[in-house]
């Protein structure tokens, strides 16, 4: 079975992001002067071949907790979807 | 003693640091490429800065899965010594071989400058015969800011595993010495078997006179207390 994962790996809330600060301070010089806060991260999609959406979602959560993210400094969530 | 520096993808102060070692302190040194699985009977293994992978995902993430990385690991686990410079710091981060993690600077731009260090523990071998107050070395990195959960940084303090921070010229640890945001002034750290060092300046940038700044030979040379 083919599977497509949508995975975000975000900053944790504690952490400063200064990308983020950078873009609002952007944002505020378009003019657009009520955005609070900006956080950026990533979005991956991967597409991969698994027997069952368990055995898709166990290999997700091992490249997310392995690779994609660092679990210090960062914390993902994903869907996953046959395609 | 062998000193071993490993040639990732990227790598781009690998000859800097086997100059080093080889010219400025007389000491045996081979390069090892990342595709080995062999550490060719090194005691020492040095990660050197550069951009390993194009720093793509994070600084240091992918190189941690290099083929050369399981011998590595393993023998870090045994207790043999390994050193991260700058991007080689990013890696053992990475690799959970020292605590913490290295976050973009606070300012949000590369940094290229001399800074000076302060050596803090005094059971290690890199940094516990220094005893100046300042050090002035160099830093090139974009992400050198050091960042630990609080019970990680408390074991750190409490277990003497901080080997440098961040002062100004007269040794003073202040924020304004701080050129990266590093959580209090952290510029390296070492594992709890003391056996694995990680900074993010460059001692092999200020290792020879020509350079004009030899602060950094003072650093290296400790690595010769080990005795094979």
């Amino acid at each position: 079975m083919k599977f497509i994962a949508e995975i975000n790996v975000m900053p944790q809330k504690e952490i400063l992001d200064p990308q983020g600060k950078a873009v609002k301070l952007g944002l505020h010089n378009l003019g657009i002067d009520d955005v609070s806060d900006v956080r950026i991260g990533k979005h991956i999609t991967m597409a991969l071949d698994a027997d069952s959406e368990a055995d898709a979602q166990q290999r997700v959560e091992t490249a997310c907790s392995k690779l994609l993210a660092n679990m210090i400094m960062e914390d993902y969530t994903y869907t996953l979807k046959e395609g | 003693m062998k000193f071993g520096v490993v040639v990732f993808p990227g790598s781009n102060c690998d000859d800097d640091t086997v100059y080093t070692l080889r010219v400025n302190l007389g000491q045996e040194v081979v390069k090892l490429w990342h595709k080995d699985h062999d550490l060719q009977g090194c005691d020492f293994v040095i990660l050197p800065g550069g951009f390993s992978y194009g720093d793509y995902l994070r600084t240091g993430a992918i190189a941690r899965f290099s083929p050369i990385m399981n011998e590595v690991i393993a023998h870090a686990n045994r207790g043999g010594y390994v050193m991260g410079i700058c991007n080689g710091f990013q890696i053992v981060a990475e690799a959970g071989l020292v605590p913490g993690v290295l976050l973009r600077n606070s300012s949000q731009r590369y940094i290229c400058r001399n800074i000076y260090l302060n050596p803090q523990s005094k059971s290690t071998i890199l940094t516990g015969g220094l005893d100046r107050s300042a050090y002035k070395i160099p830093i090139a990195h974009g992400d050198g800011r050091y960042f630990a959960d609080e019970d990680t940084l408390k074991s750190l303090n409490d277990n003497d595993q901080v080997l440098f921070r961040y002062c100004d010229e007269n040794g003073l640890i202040t924020e304004a010495a701080n050129p990266n945001g590093s959580l209090e002034n952290i510029a390296g750290v070492t594992n709890a078997g003391k056996n694995v060092f990680g900074m993010m300046p460059h001692p092999e940038r200020a290792s020879d006179p020509a350079l004009g700044n030899a602060d950094g030979r003072f650093i290296l040379e400790q690595l010769l207390a080990v005795t094979a």
